[in-house]
């Protein structure tokens, strides 16, 4: 038992996130919750909109000033809850001990610093061990090395690397301080298939040096599998259905919401003459439906689905949020 | 049904077509020597990676750019010997859906008069009612309803978006439809609901698809064909099924491994992670341009220039060692 508290890393309860307009209040994140263990990593799915992006602000704490908030929940990182520490902590943890790798490597990457100079920045900033300048300009040398970029590159500018050594930079300088978490937001979403491959097979081979652990955002159901240990789908702000990879990916039960997302992608192993996709669209954030967010959209739709909220049923570690299953007889059900 | 030349002819056919552009650098050898054909109402899917000129082909065959060299046979007439007058009915008969719905529907105009744009502009109504019906008719075939009529495009999601720029292509009654990754900027869910309207239009309407994509697995679901591209050069072309059951190229092996597939297999399959990036498309060295990168590589591989060669009834590959 004190083994397991030990490892944990990052606990989210209950978070909620609005953006404020003059014109309408958006509900991006709507109360999730969610665990993550040292060493481990968690993939975050769904659809533009689902709110992934702005959990992953909210854990940084960079949501857009003045408009978007948190007004619910808490974010407790190695025992400290990030939602009420001072900025002046806060700029500590990121970086430090928390990094993010942005999904698009042609725009996070500053024009005109060459490639050392912004790596520099990051471990100048957190230069807790006092190293003098060689120092630091030898973990340089060092992170180019671990991503597979030559050290004698690195007087150049990001305008002379193309998009899938732009995209490792950026994941040295995520790596730069040794950080525990990484949340690594659609990483590869921008590259090639085969430049993906490489960079998802680096990151993986790194996380497990280094042992940190991993928030990896994306759309792709194929990723997640190959690269996570836990799974959480979003829809409308939500988590609809959470689980280990067996449980996603081997289990038959799944939400309606995730068995449309399996049924949008072409398998390439069956052949099957058309897709089964999800009918209509994302709702609208300002004005949410009632009870189950998705029902409107749902193929298997109750008359109980519009009025209340789903329950949430527990089978061992896997989870789904939907009335169906508890007609199916099994609140809090283990297995 | 009378059997004439016509039908065993393939609708579109593409001899030898070479795009070079200037650059400071020198010649950037955007399409090199690509022969294709695609026959009525099939698909053709082309695969590569950016920057390998898919996009140019594609642009070529419309005619949109002029190729530097070759031919491009529509239904057995080379459209670049055709003048501007005759181009021009000509390019009722083929259409293009671009890339980016975000960016290729001009923000200041209805989606009544996105549609009806190329019907007044090729003058095919006499009279503004008959506009109105073709352009309702057309919201009907994509699935967009009535009332969206009057908005504009920023109002509007994506998949939606998608579906006035294939209204718009469809506008003309075209035979032959270039796609241009038409479902990459889309979710999912909408990005499959994109692919089984032109799925159903190909049926319904006969069409026949130039598919562009990077995405594999969307080209093996819609095309009858796959030609894979690598710098420029067509290194393997092949049925569709016939391609992802036995691919031969490198290239093409590795690009099909490099898929991620969402099942538990494949987590312990250790996959093939190719070395280096793609080659400079400027100036390219003789020989086989993915060399650089290949395990197989043996000096030989760039000694020549290597052409396709059928290897299977209707498998072509270009390779030294595999071919």
């Amino acid at each position: 038992m004190n083994n397991e508290i030990k490892n944990k890393l990052l606990e989210i309860r209950n978070l909620k996130v609005v953006y404020e307009t003059d014109l309408d209040t958006i509900y991006a994140v709507n109360g999730i919750s969610f665990e993550l263990d040292k060493g481990q990593t968690l993939g975050i799915v769904g659809e533009t909109g689902a709110g992934k992006t702005t959990t992953a602000l909210s854990i940084l704490r960079l949501l857009p000033q003045d408009i978007g908030k948190i007004t619910e929940g808490n974010i407790i990182f190695e025992g400290e809850d990030l939602t009420l520490v001072s900025e002046s902590m806060m700029r500590k943890i990121r970086g430090e001990k928390i990094s993010m790798i942005f999904q698009d490597p042609m725009t996070s990457l500053n024009p005109v610093l060459s490639i050392e100079r912004q790596l520099l920045e990051a471990l100048e900033l957190h230069n807790t061990q006092n190293r003098d300048k060689n120092q630091l300009k030898a973990r340089v040398d060092e992170m180019l090395e671990l991503v597979g970029i030559p050290k004698n590159r690195k007087h150049e500018y990001p305008h002379q690397f193309s998009g899938g050594m732009k995209q490792r930079v950026v994941i040295a300088m995520a790596l730069a301080c040794n950080p525990l978490l990484i949340i690594a937001d659609e990483p590869t979403t921008a590259l090639d298939v085969t430049i993906q491959a490489q960079v998802l097979s680096m990151m993986k081979e790194l996380k497990e040096k280094l042992g940190m652990s991993m928030i990896l955002i994306t759309h792709d159901l194929g990723i997640v599998a190959e690269t996570c240990d836990k799974v959480a789908v979003m829809y409308a702000g939500e988590i609809i259905e959470s689980g280990s990879i067996e449980d996603i990916f081997g289990r038959e039960k799944h939400h309606p919401y995730t068995v449309g997302l399996f049924g949008s992608i072409p398998n390439l192993e069956i052949e099957t003459p058309r897709l089964s996709p999800i009918d209509g669209l994302m709702p609208d954030p300002t004005n949410l439906p009632s009870g189950c967010k998705f029902h409107p959209r749902c193929p298997e739709a109750m008359e109980i689905c519009s009025e209340e909220l789903p329950p949430i049923i527990e089978y061992g570690s896997h989870t789904i949020v939907c009335h169906k299953f508890k007609k199916e007889g099994g609140v809090n059900e283990k297995n | 049904m009378k059997k004439t030349d016509d039908n065993e002819r393939p609708l579109v056919e593409i001899i030898d077509i070479k795009k070079y552009f200037k650059t400071p650098f020198g010649l950037l050898h955007a399409v090199d020597n690509i022969s294709l054909s695609i026959s009525r109402g099939k698909t053709l899917g082309i695969v590569g990676e950016s920057g390998c000129g898919k996009s140019t082909l594609g642009r070529v065959v419309l005619r949109l750019i002029p190729p530097t060299d070759g031919k491009i046979l529509f239904n057995g007439e080379n459209i670049l010997d055709y003048d501007k007058k005759k181009m021009r009915l000509m390019r009722q008969k083929m259409q293009m859906i671009f890339q980016d719905p975000y960016s290729s529907l001009n923000p200041r105009k209805t989606v009544y008069e996105i549609i009806a744009e190329p019907l007044v502009v090729n003058c095919i109504f006499d009279s503004k009612r008959k506009i109105n019906e073709r352009v309702l008719f057309m919201m009907e075939t994509v699935g967009l309803a009535e009332r969206f009529i009057n908005t504009y495009p920023h109002e509007l999601d994506g998949g939606r978006r998608q579906r006035i720029g294939l209204a718009r292509a469809l506008s003309m009654n075209p035979q032959f439809i270039v796609c241009d990754e038409p479902v990459s900027a889309l979710d999912v869910s909408i990005q499959a609901q994109i692919l089984n309207l032109l799925m159903d239009l190909q049926d319904s309407l006969g069409l026949t698809y130039m598919f562009i994509t990077h995405d594999l697995s969307v080209v093996k679901h819609i095309s009858d064909e796959i030609a894979v591209l690598y710098i420029g050069q067509c290194v393997e072309r092949a049925p569709s099924r016939e391609l992802f059951q036995n691919p031969i190229h490198p290239y093409t092996k590795i690009l099909l491994s490099s898929i991620p597939v969402p099942s538990l297999k494949s987590r312990s399959i250790q996959r093939e992670v190719v070395k280096g990036e793609v080659t400079d498309p400027i100036n390219p060295k003789p020989g086989c341009r993915f060399a650089p990168r290949c395990k197989y590589y043996k000096p030989e591989c760039l000694s020549e220039e290597l052409e396709l060669k059928e290897v299977k009834p209707n498998h072509y590959v270009m390779c030294r060692l595999f071919g």
